[in-house]
Parts: C-alpha cells; structure tokens; sequence
C-alpha cells in the first residue's frame, strides 16, 4: 500500500504504460477508509483541478440534492491547454486511478452513467482509455456504465458547458447560463464534470480517507497536484508535487531556467508572474495576491531571452482564433486586441495608441462572454501590462526590446491553419 | 390586490449567444443599453429600482424589440443600500 507521505501518488506506473487493472488493484489495495465516502470527501478538502478550484464536495451534495434517476459523471480529460499534459500523464500512467474516481463519484450522487471525454486528437491517451475500460468490463459488471467520448480539440471544447453540449447534441460549444452555478444536463439528467485529476484524487480519498489525504498540501488546499512545465525548460516534465512546494522546486524538477523573466500561471487564460517571485509556494492562498493561481497546473516558463510583449501577442492572437464565435464581445473583441498586441510586439507607427485601445478595449470585453473564454484572455493581457510594464513602455515608443529582435519563441502555440484565419467574417 | 408594492429591483440581462448585434435595444432603452465599437450592448450590472418606471418601460420595450429575443429583465429582490443602485 502507498503510505501517506509517499510521492508520486497519481503518476504511479510509467507514462506510457499504464497499470493494468490487477497492477493497478495491488498498487492501490483497497485500504480501511475511516468514514463514509462522502464525509471523508468533504473532510478531505479536495478542490477541482481543471482550473476553478472549486470544492468538489461542495459540487457533489449540489448533484445528490437533485432527485433524477438519469444522473451522469464526465470526467473531463479535454485538456485544451496548449501547454498542460497532465491528463495525458495521468491516463498514460494510471487510467484505472481515474476510473475509481469516477465509480466514487457515481456512488455518492447515484449517476447510471460516466462519460470518460478525451480529445480525439490524442489516439494514445484514447487507446489507453479503451484498454482500461475493457479490462473492467472483464472484470464486473456492477455500478455505473462507462462510455468513452473523443470529441474534437478546441481550446474551448473542454470548457465544462461545451463538454456537456457536446455529450448532449454533438455541440462542442459553451452555453449561456444566467446563473450560477448552474446545473448542467444532458437530457433532463443533471451531470456532474470534474476533471480527470480531480476523479484519480477522489480515487484516493475513496481508499485512505481524508487525513491520509492530507498528509501533503498545505492546510487550505491539501493534498498533491500535478504540474506541467514547458516553455524555457530542459525537459518539459510533468510533475506531481504537493501544493504548497516552491516555485523554484517546481521549476528545478523540469531543469528550468534559473532566472526566468516571467512565467505563465495557470494556462493561456491565466495570469503572467514576474520571474522575481519564485519563492512563493505553488497554492491558490499564497499565488492569489500576486494575481495568479494554480489553475489547469500549468506553468510556462519565459526566458530572458524572450519578449514578453511579443509571447502576449502569440498567445493572445492563438486564444482570439479559438473563440467559438457565438458571443459578439468575444468574436470580434478578442482579435482586436491581438491587433493592439500586434502592433505593440512588432513597434509599428501605430504603436502608442494601439496601447491606448488595448486599455480600453480590455475593461469593454470583461465578463460579456457566456463562457468565461474572453476574461481569460482579458486577465492574462491586463496581468501582461502589469508584469512587462517597462518593455511595453519601450515598444510603445517604437522601440522594440531586444528579446522581441531575438525571434526566439518559449510557450507552445499550435500554429494557426490559415493566416485569415483569425479574422472573423 | 391593489396596487403591488415596487420593492427591489431589476438588470437588463442578455444573452450573449443569442445577440447578433442588432442594436435596437440602445435605441429602444438608451438610458440602460450603450454599444461597444462592435455593435454589441453593454448593459450596466447594478441593479435599476424597479419604482423607476421611465427604465422599466424602456427594459420592456427593449425585451420586446430585440429581434433574436435576446433580452431579459431579471429582478433582484433586495436591493443595495446607499448609492450602488440607480434610481
């Protein structure tokens, strides 16, 4: 069995060749949980790790409130994040962890159905997924019935209302939803998304309990977290650590550059952290005030080699084209901005009021998108302003910084098809 | 019945996927809807009392103009002390 303070806890098996199920029963053996399944959840303290860190038990008693006998669970492992593999890892390494997860779930909110959603994109991971679901079905035939979806890779299709759109109509697109938080269904049956992290989490608390749960992590988010760092880094690793493990650990772990000038948090809808601050420990109470926090669990690492301005504009102009085009605020806002950034990253003529609009145009976008896809990109232009203050200052005035002239480029951006591409209409 | 006391208040809501920019709702309630440079409405948040008939006539009529039914008026029940609301 896996003592408490034992690491890796999720990434247990190699990427790549997951457990098999009897590997997988005698890695985990079902332990004496102390209470009751729900109870340790909620005692347990687990927040979703999709990016909301939400508390799970509290989105759990909101599903087994609601009578219906058509309940579903979907184990969001969408990973629309250029930059996170954490799904990918943790399905490549121990997809079964996950599955239990989601048969805890189903247990606690009495869902018939689990819907295991894994891009299409990603036959590996797909095929990993199928393979463990045969063998379980193999094995017993009780509890609740597992379907594997592929819907396509959109940065958006793994938001949790396109995911269920997509499960309910072949959709893959965010719904409006005028309060919150709301239940989403598919049919008339409420559904419950959480994360494939989140499930392999409740996996083990389902086992040990809570307070082996929390025997890492710090006391407001406890337990482990899975990391992906790329950008400036010797090798792009995936990293289990527990929350609350400084930033230049975290960094160490993936060979990153000592100095970084500024890291991405949390995803392409994140925040940027001035590379000054890597003593911070890696959890949502002590990232908040500096703007940022764990989000997907992603983290970016931009070199002093690089240009901040100009990452923002590829990022930015990246995010604009994968608007689903339903909101006008989104459609049209978000490739003006990456206009405006354009302008900036590249000093033209037009520069300083192009900074201008984007000051502008940022405040008149925010919170007018029925999903939350523009005040990601907002939040993480306005953080951009903040962080590379000075080199907006000098491409302001024409004067592009040297990092910008170096061409060198450190986040993973998917390449756009078409150069039109991103303008609308 | 008599006449119904008007306590709380009331927001302007639309749906942003059911918008397509028409306009109309600027023209039918200026008071409460100003467009972006893209056509689209950006309503304030905070709520509008709903013993402000002049804005609720003008919600209704903006609800009932828009062309992909796009529009909605909310109503909050208790309102904001002190000046966070509009009167």
């Amino acid at each position: 069995m896996i003592q408490a303070h034992d690491l890796p806890r999720l990434l247990h098996g190699d990427t790549g060749r997951p457990l098999t199920l009897a590997q997988h029963e005698a890695t985990f053996p079902i332990g004496a949980r102390p209470g009751g399944l729900f109870e340790e959840l909620e005692a347990s303290g687990l927040t979703g790790r999709g990016g909301a860190a939400f508390p799970t038990a509290r989105k759990v008693r909101l599903l087994r409130e609601q009578r219906n006998h058509h309940k579903f669970v979907v184990v969001n492992a969408m990973e629309g994040e250029p930059g996170a593999h954490k799904d990918q890892s943790l399905l490549s390494a121990n997809p079964h962890l996950v599955l239990d997860g989601a048969e805890y779930l189903a247990a606690m909110i009495g869902a018939k159905n689990i819907a295991v959603a894994v891009a299409r994109d990603n036959p590996s991971v797909v095929n990993h997924v199928t393979r463990a679901l045969h063998e379980r079905e193999r094995r017993h035939d009780r509890g609740a019935k597992f379907e594997l979806h592929t819907p396509p890779w959109r940065y958006v299709a793994g938001e949790e209302s396109a995911l269920v759109h997509w499960l309910d109509d072949n959709e893959s697109l965010p719904q409006y939803r005028p309060q919150r938080p709301t239940i989403l269904r598919i049919g008339h049956g409420p559904v419950l998304v959480d994360n494939a992290e989140t499930c392999a989490n409740v996996g083990l608390i389902g086992r040990y309990g809570a307070a082996w749960f929390r025997a890492h992590g710090t006391e407001q988010s406890p337990g482990t977290t899975l990391v992906s760092v790329t950008g400036a880094v010797a090798r792009p690793t995936v990293a289990e650590v527990p929350l609350g493990t400084t930033l230049r650990e975290i960094l160490a772990l993936a060979g990153a550059d000592p100095d970084p000038l500024a890291l991405v948090m949390g995803g392409y809808g994140g925040s940027w952290l001035d590379g000054r601050h890597l003593d911070l420990p890696y959890a949502n109470e002590t990232l908040a005030p500096y703007g940022v926090g764990v989000g997907a669990g992603i983290i970016v690492v931009l070199s002093r080699a690089g240009c901040g301005v100009v990452e923002t504009h590829r990022i930015v102009r990246w995010m604009a084209n994968e608007s689903a085009r339903q909101c006008g605020p989104c459609a049209f806002g978000l490739p003006a901005l990456a206009e405006d950034l354009g302008h900036l990253a590249h000093a033209t003529r037009d520069a300083a009021a192009a900074y201008q609009r984007l000051v502008e145009r940022a405040g008149v976008i925010e919170g007018r998108g029925a999903c939350r896809h523009p005040d990601g990109v907002v939040r993480f232009v306005r953080s951009s302003l903040a962080v590379f203050a000075a080199d907006f200052e000098g491409h302001r005035h024409g004067a592009a910084c040297a990092g910008a002239q170096s061409r060198r480029h450190f986040a993973a951006v998917p390449t756009l098809e078409r150069e039109d591409e991103l303008i609308w209409e | 019945m008599g006449m119904r006391r008007r306590t709380g208040g009331f927001v302007l809501a639309v749906n942003p996927i059911q918008c397509d920019g028409f306009g109309h709702c600027t023209e039918l309630a200026p008071d409460l809807v100003r467009l972006d440079e893209w056509g689209y409405p950006i309503i304030d948040k905070t709520p509008v009392a709903l013993s402000n008939l002049s804005a609720l006539e003008s919600a209704r009529l903006a609800v009932r103009g828009c062309p992909r039914q796009a529009l909605r008026i909310e109503r909050v029940s208790d309102l904001p002390e002190g000046p966070a609301h509009r009167a």
